[in-house]
């Protein structure tokens, strides 16, 4: 595994280099880099969107996903779940607009479409993470006397680990992926350049934003990827 | 910028007065993702099942797609921008489609190779030992049992690809992206909203229809 | 000890109620295992769930050493039973060590304690300390989980552990071995057991008692050999099958059958010797040991009669021997195999122990209360 990974890499390195090479041919390196300015100051409020509307996702899909497991909501999760599966099938340009219907343009309504998007994945995976730890494990531990909360978090939330950073990792990927379109409703971020690029038909400006926000995305994916072989530990970490 | 209740008249007024347009924008965007997804199955397949020989190349190709589906859309059309104006196909339809196609072939050749790795081994055994050549025991038993399995992923990729094929109407390829589009620059929540909906409700119907399919096309034998 | 007083449990269903334990009473003394045997479905596991209330009763009371448990919360409860299910239940985020400690860590221990508690019961179970502690559940083969599970629910050394079925996931050769381990490890800690099994052959091999169950309701309750002895009724004798009389031949063993003081003699003897010291035992034959008490073969009276010399020219070498701590059923086994009346039983370091007759077997079986009496027997020994 680690070996066909480490392969992956050094093909998607050559293909970058080729790229590369192509690009500089092309006479495109200085026309990108004269916009070095702008992808500094535009990459710092990219990350700021996906960061903060990652975060609050996390904050909110993960208690929420906890909630809708507890017993005490069993009739209602299920039908909750089918309106987030639903939820799901929304194209995200459909989301971000309709957020800017609801809340203008500008950063709180690009923060909050990206923390839709985000969300529900969080909440599904927390919820099924949950409900699949083995009823075996929940009697065992209930037997040796812990009480509910100590269940929670000593046996449920430790075992349903995996599949809930599974679900924070699709939710970043999508929330990377969405984060171009924060521009289209005043949210700024590297689409500003792309989109920009496209109307003037600018190939510099086009890849000053394309590059870093598919390098951005690809990046994060990879060190979500790493983190869920490292930071879950070895006993619930199929990986391992 | 919603204003409540005189815009939903407004809303469905736009939409009684528009909608030939309407259908014919979903018309396009249905034409770009069923074209791009038609192909993806062709290329897709195959490949998936061509790297089941092989546990060494099937991770290479299956991260390699993987990062692909990991670029975001408006990254991959204006990375391809450049490459495609070299014969003049820049923007439009031909973009959106080759986009779509790469983004489908992470779900399809996963969900074939998977499907086909995970066919029981006792059963691959009783075919052989039937007398079926390999080509045979592919063509009556493998991707018989497969065939829920790539349904699925041809799922996966139209409803996440509806989403890719809304994106695509920056960058002049049609559909109903145009109208949401065209309601974020000229500040139109009629068109905007009209465009989000419909273009979320084809979304949902793909994946309701594809789901009702991937039933159908499920051998009797293999339903629970 | 544990007492069941009348411990009812009615789930009520949409399609009415359904009586799971009917008025259930039984007396398990401090430091046995009583087996509860029965179908699936007889309300065996919900009357075990029901001590640490897993499953609240409906009616009826619990008494744990004389203490009736409803006055204890359910937490405080279960903490001082151990509690071992048939899925093991290891706990896959936690080292074995961690499996080990939780309860001593819900009740507090300091780590070094609990720690060093983990490693004794891993040694106590033939596992190294030093190399599993650090493990994972999924790195440990299934008997080794087993053994875990099982030390895990001693962990904190409760007085009474309950059993679901403990040893069911398991191939059978290891949980033969498992059960001899766990009965040697009991024979020293004493513990108040209530076992759930749906295995007549573990029943009788573990159970001090067995009840046995049907739809909620306890058929018969007595020692096992009683149960195979004497059926309470027609299910009961249905449910431990026809070949109930041989599965007593598992409860006795050669030594408490053999006949110890049977006639020996050696290769040297005069043959006029031999033959007085059969007829003062007023046996017909004598088996033949070596200079180190081993046996070695067997002469008979009526080849002595009118024979001179020494017994080395009308020794016969023996068919087999059988080591005088096998259970009946392998020497009954070993007969059959042999085609012989009697066996000479031997020692663990070879040496001659006593014969066994098949009449001596039947009579054994005769006797019902063998088990009681074995229970005196060492109690005046002691």
């Amino acid at each position: 595994m680690t070996q066909s990974l480490g392969f992956g890499r050094m093909v998607s390195l050559l293909l970058a280099f080729a790229l590369g090479i192509w690009v500089s041919a092309s006479g495109l390196v200085d026309s990108v880099f004269t916009y070095w300015e702008d992808i500094v100051y535009l990459t710092k409020q990219h990350l700021v969107l996906v960061a903060s509307s990652g975060l609050a996702a996390i904050a909110v899909g993960l208690p929420a996903g906890i909630w809708l497991s507890r017993p005490s909501m069993e009739r209602y999760a299920e039908t909750v779940m089918q309106v987030f599966n639903i939820g799901t099938t929304i194209p995200t340009l459909a989301v971000v607009a309709l957020s800017m219907t609801i809340l203008g343009i500008g950063f709180p309504p690009a923060f909050f479409g990206l923390f839709i998007a985000s969300l529900l994945p969080i909440v599904r995976n927390t919820y099924a993470g949950l409900l699949t730890v083995p009823s075996h494990l929940k009697e065992a531990a209930t037997g040796m006397g812990m009480t509910r909360r100590q269940l929670l978090w000593r046996v449920e939330l430790p075992n349903a680990l995996y599949v809930i950073f599974s679900g924070i990792r699709t939710a970043l990927a999508i929330n990377v992926g969405t984060t171009p379109l924060a521009f289209l409703i005043g949210g700024g971020g590297l689409g500003e350049l792309i989109f920009t690029g496209i109307d003037l038909m600018d190939t510099g400006m086009l890849l000053a934003g394309a590059i870093p926000t598919a390098a951005l995305a690809v990046a994060v994916d990879f060190l979500m990827g790493q983190a869920q072989l490292h930071l879950i530990p070895k006993g619930v970490n199929p990986l391992r | 910028m919603f204003r409540g209740e005189g815009e939903t008249v407004e809303i469905l007024s736009f939409i009684a007065n528009n909608w030939l347009v309407i259908l014919g924008l979903a018309g396009e965007h249905i034409s770009i993702v069923v074209v791009a997804v038609g192909f993806a199955v062709l290329t897709g397949v195959p490949i998936g099942i061509a790297i089941t020989q092989s546990k060494r190349v099937a991770d290479m190709v299956l991260y390699a797609a993987s990062i692909i589906v990991t670029i975001p859309s408006i990254a991959l059309f204006g990375l391809m921008i450049p490459i495609l104006s070299m014969i003049g196909q820049g923007i439009g339809w031909l973009p959106a489609v080759i986009a779509i196609l790469l983004y489908s072939q992470l779900p399809i050749v996963r969900n074939t190779y998977t499907a086909i790795t995970n066919v029981d081994p006792a059963l691959r055994e009783a075919a052989t030992g039937m007398g079926m050549t390999p080509f045979q025991r592919l063509a009556r038993l493998e991707i018989p049992i497969a065939i829920p399995v790539i349904m699925a992923g041809v799922r996966t990729a139209v409803v996440m690809n509806i989403g890719v094929a809304a994106i695509a109407a920056y960058i002049g390829a049609g559909g109903l992206g145009v109208l949401i589009a065209r309601g974020i620059s000229q500040t139109d929540p009629r068109q905007l909203i009209t465009g989000a909906i419909a273009v979320s409700l084809l979304a949902i119907v793909a994946d309701w229809a594809l789901l009702k399919l991937q039933k159908r096309l499920t051998p009797e034998g293999l339903k629970r | 000890m544990i007492r069941l007083e009348d411990l009812t449990k009615i789930f009520r269903t949409p399609n009415g109620d359904v009586v799971a334990a009917d008025r259930v009473n039984m007396e398990v003394p401090t430091g046995e295992i009583c087996i509860l045997l029965g179908p699936s479905g007889c309300g065996k596991t919900t009357a075990l769930k029901m001590i640490n209330r897993l499953i609240p009763p409906t009616s009826g009371k619990i008494y744990i050493d004389g203490k009736d448990t409803a006055t204890l919360d359910d937490i405080e409860l279960r903490r001082n039973i151990g509690y071992v299910i048939q899925q093991i239940g290891l706990f896959p985020n936690m080292t074995i060590e961690e499996n080990i400690c939780v309860v001593p860590r819900l009740l507090n221990w300091d780590a070094k304690k609990a720690r060093d508690r983990a490693a004794e019961l891993l040694d106590l179970v033939g596992l190294d300390a030093r190399q599993y502690l650090r493990r994972f559940p999924k790195e440990l083969s299934g008997g080794q989980q087993q053994r875990v599970g099982v030390i895990r629910a001693l962990a904190a050394d409760p007085p009474v552990m309950l059993m679901d079925e403990p040893f069911g996931a398991i191939d059978p050769i290891n949980r033969e071995i498992i059960q001899d381990e766990f009965l040697k490890m009991q024979s020293e800690m004493k513990k108040t057991i209530m076992f759930v099994s749906h295995d007549i052959d573990e029943a009788v091999k573990m159970g001090d008692k067995v009840a046995i169950f049907r739809a909620g309701k306890i058929e018969q309750y007595a020692s096992p050999d009683r149960i195979l002895a004497h059926p309470s009724n027609e299910f009961v004798a249905d449910f431990v099958g026809a070949d109930r009389t041989l599965k007593r031949l598992r409860l006795l063993t050669a030594e408490e059958v053999a006949r110890s003081d049977a006639p020996i003699t050696s290769r040297s003897t005069k043959i006029d010797d031999a033959r007085q010291v059969l007829s003062a035992a007023r046996a017909r034959i004598a088996v033949v040991i070596d200079s180190d008490h081993r046996p070695v073969g067997f002469v008979t009276a009526d080849e002595m009669t009118g024979a001179s010399g020494t017994v080395r020219d009308l020794a016969h070498p023996l068919p087999a021997t059988v080591p005088v701590r096998a259970d009946l059923r392998a020497v009954v086994s070993e007969m059959f195999a042999q085609d012989t009346m009697w066996l000479a039983c031997t020692d663990d370091q070879g040496r001659f122990a006593g014969v066994i007759s098949q009449p001596d077997v039947t009579a054994a079986l005769r006797a019902t209360y063998t088990r009681d009496r074995r229970a005196s027997e060492k109690l005046e020994a002691s």
